[in-house]
């Protein structure tokens, strides 16, 4: 009995002690949270010098540069042994707003300056973003176009499924600029949430046609057939990449950005559709 | 969440009433231990840690939620057509695929518990499936299976002209491919605790098997298959990846709720944080109503 009093007591006391370390334990829990992102790599933020790169680059890229930055990726890890880039591919939105809400990232490459902007007037970029290349709308339609779709007019036949963007993303604000540019109605039966899935619903048949990018028809090769039609020549879109605030890798980063602006970077992104800035 | 009821020691303290044989009152008497004292003394704290830290893991978010929350204009983003429109949809769509689930789903339970066939195994398993399965492969699966060119759907293409993605009947398809399981399993739970013994005495009464599903057994469950539908309804109003994989996203049309809440957060996170507490509100008075059925149901 007398045991079991003694522990009582004991209970209380340690109760005060219990709240406080609780509520250490749950603040690191969340710094551990923020930190666990660190590759472990010697993050060194100097000078550029190509020998001493190294470390993890995070690149958040437009679902439309997939193909490109992928292949860039490659050449970069190869030119400089002891680096490591790491993509997260998807709606350029979605990117800004992870960004925005502290998405561990070193560079930036959206589809659009307003998605962009959302990184900028947050604070979080570092520099002016630059444009390193414009993308180009065109209607993806099923192999060997069965339906005979010759230009966006065609598209508003009710007869037809078409998918769309998102007007969130932006090829779906590029879409939507195009269409209301020569006045035409379409009724789509999906707005979808980025540029691949757009796509990926032709790929699958599911849909006959889908107003996407120039380059995102070439990537898909024999799967789908592009048309080009005048009216997408009003609504080109400006990729803008940037450096940003939180980057622990700094330098590698920046090369990486050197790489994708270079001749090299170029000659790759021409090849897969994109226009030069 | 809620405080620590008696309920749960007052069965314990009837056993102990007949207590005249043994050593006396064996009920110790508790030390005002405040809440930390467990009918054993205290919490070990090895214990006691780890649990307040999953308990912040499940509370903190939904708090920050309520902290972040945009109360001034909450009334019109709240007003808005758009999340009239989302919120209408969810709720009639979630409705109709818990009503689809019903109709096929407790005669499913019913075979699992009360026929022994070959197989049933393996047919339970493949039921409980799409309960663990990522919802996103559902959704790439059921284009697979129901899509324009999909394995039985370019056939439903052909012969009647249907295509189910991007329009509200896939929506509900996939919400009730998704929430389903959730029913078969709770309501083949029910059966198998219920007393068979009760349709037997109706069958020996003279009810035909049928009769006695539907006189006998199916009162006997109707909390179960309350409980199950309840969980079901409410798994469907959250479902997000196989519904935007296989039914699209169009306002008025296939835009539940959780796709409106994603997409809005691209554009306007004020209005996400909105809709994610209309959702949340929802799902509370969800689980407060389900709670008193778990109590009936036990």
């Amino acid at each position: 009995m007398t045991r079991s009093v003694r522990r009582s007591r004991r209970t209380r006391r340690s109760t005060r002690a219990l709240r406080a370390a609780g509520a250490g334990a749950a603040a690191l829990l969340v710094l551990s949270a923020c930190g666990s992102s660190d590759s472990g790599s010697s993050a060194q933020s100097g000078p550029a010098g190509a020998g001493e790169l190294s470390g993890e680059v995070i690149v958040f890229a437009a679902a439309s540069l997939k193909e490109s930055f992928t292949t860039l990726g490659e050449r970069f890890e190869k030119e400089h042994p002891g680096t490591k880039v790491t993509f997260s591919f998807g709606g350029s939105d979605a990117l800004a707003a992870g960004i925005t809400g502290g998405a561990p990232a070193d560079v930036f490459a959206s589809a659009s300056p307003r998605t962009m902007a959302v990184v900028t007037e947050a604070g979080d970029a570092s520099g002016t973003p630059q444009t390193f290349v414009r993308n180009q709308l065109e209607i993806a339609t099923l192999p060997g176009n069965p339906d005979g779709i010759s230009s966006l007019e065609d598209l508003t036949d009710p007869g037809l499924k078409v998918v769309l963007c998102d007007e969130a993303v932006p090829c779906g604000a590029a879409a939507k600029k195009a269409l209301d540019a020569s006045e035409l109605k379409l009724t789509p039966v999906s707005y979808e949430e980025d540029v691949k899935s757009a796509l990926n619903k032709v790929v699958l048949k599911e849909a006959d046609a889908a107003v996407v990018y120039r380059t995102d028809v070439k990537a898909a090769g024999e799967k789908v057939e592009g048309v080009e039609f005048p009216e997408s020549a009003d609504a080109i879109n400006d990729y803008p990449i940037t450096l940003l605030k939180e980057s622990k890798n700094s330098g590698t980063a920046k090369a990486f950005i050197a790489l994708v602006r270079s001749a090299e970077g170029q000659k790759v992104l021409t090849e897969a559709g994109f226009l030069k800035p | 969440m809620t405080s620590p009821s008696d309920s749960a020691s007052s069965p314990a303290r009837e056993a102990d009433a007949p207590d005249t044989l043994g050593g006396g009152p064996r009920r110790r008497r508790v030390h005002g231990g405040g809440a930390l004292r467990g009918r054993r003394g205290g919490v070990p704290l090895p214990l006691l840690l780890p649990a307040l830290i999953g308990l912040v893991l499940l509370v903190l978010p939904l708090v920050a939620l309520l902290i972040r929350a945009p109360w001034r204009s909450m009334p019109d983003l709240l007003t808005s057509p758009e999340v009239w429109q989302a919120l209408r949809l969810s709720l009639v769509c979630a409705t109709a695929a818990t009503a689809v689930s019903l109709v096929v789903g407790v005669p499913l339970a019913w075979l699992l518990a009360r026929v022994d066939f070959p197989g049933r195994g393996l047919v339970r398993a493949l039921v409980t499936l799409p309960l663990v399965l990522p919802p996103v492969v559902g959704g790439v699966a059921l284009l697979m299976a129901l899509g324009r060119n999909g394995v039985v759907g370019q056939w439903l293409d052909d012969w009647f002209g249907i295509t189910l993605p991007f329009t509200t009947a896939g929506v509900v398809l996939a919400e009730a491919f998704v929430a389903m399981p959730f029913l078969v399993i709770s309501v083949e739970g029910t059966l198998r605790a219920a007393d068979p013994r009760y349709e037997e005495a109706a069958a020996t009464l003279g009810a035909s098997r049928f009769t006695a599903f539907r006189r006998v057994t199916l009162p006997l469950i109707a909390p179960g298959v309350a409980a199950g539908a309840v969980l079901a309804w409410a798994r469907a109003l959250g479902e997000f990846g196989a519904t935007i994989t296989f039914a699209g996203n169009f306002p008025g049309r296939t835009q539940t709720m959780p796709l409106a809440v994603y997409l809005a957060l691209q554009n306007d996170p004020e209005a996400a944080i909105a809709l994610s507490l209309v959702l949340l509100a929802v799902s509370i008075a969800v689980l407060a109503g389900l709670r008193d059925r778990w109590m009936t149901a036990s």
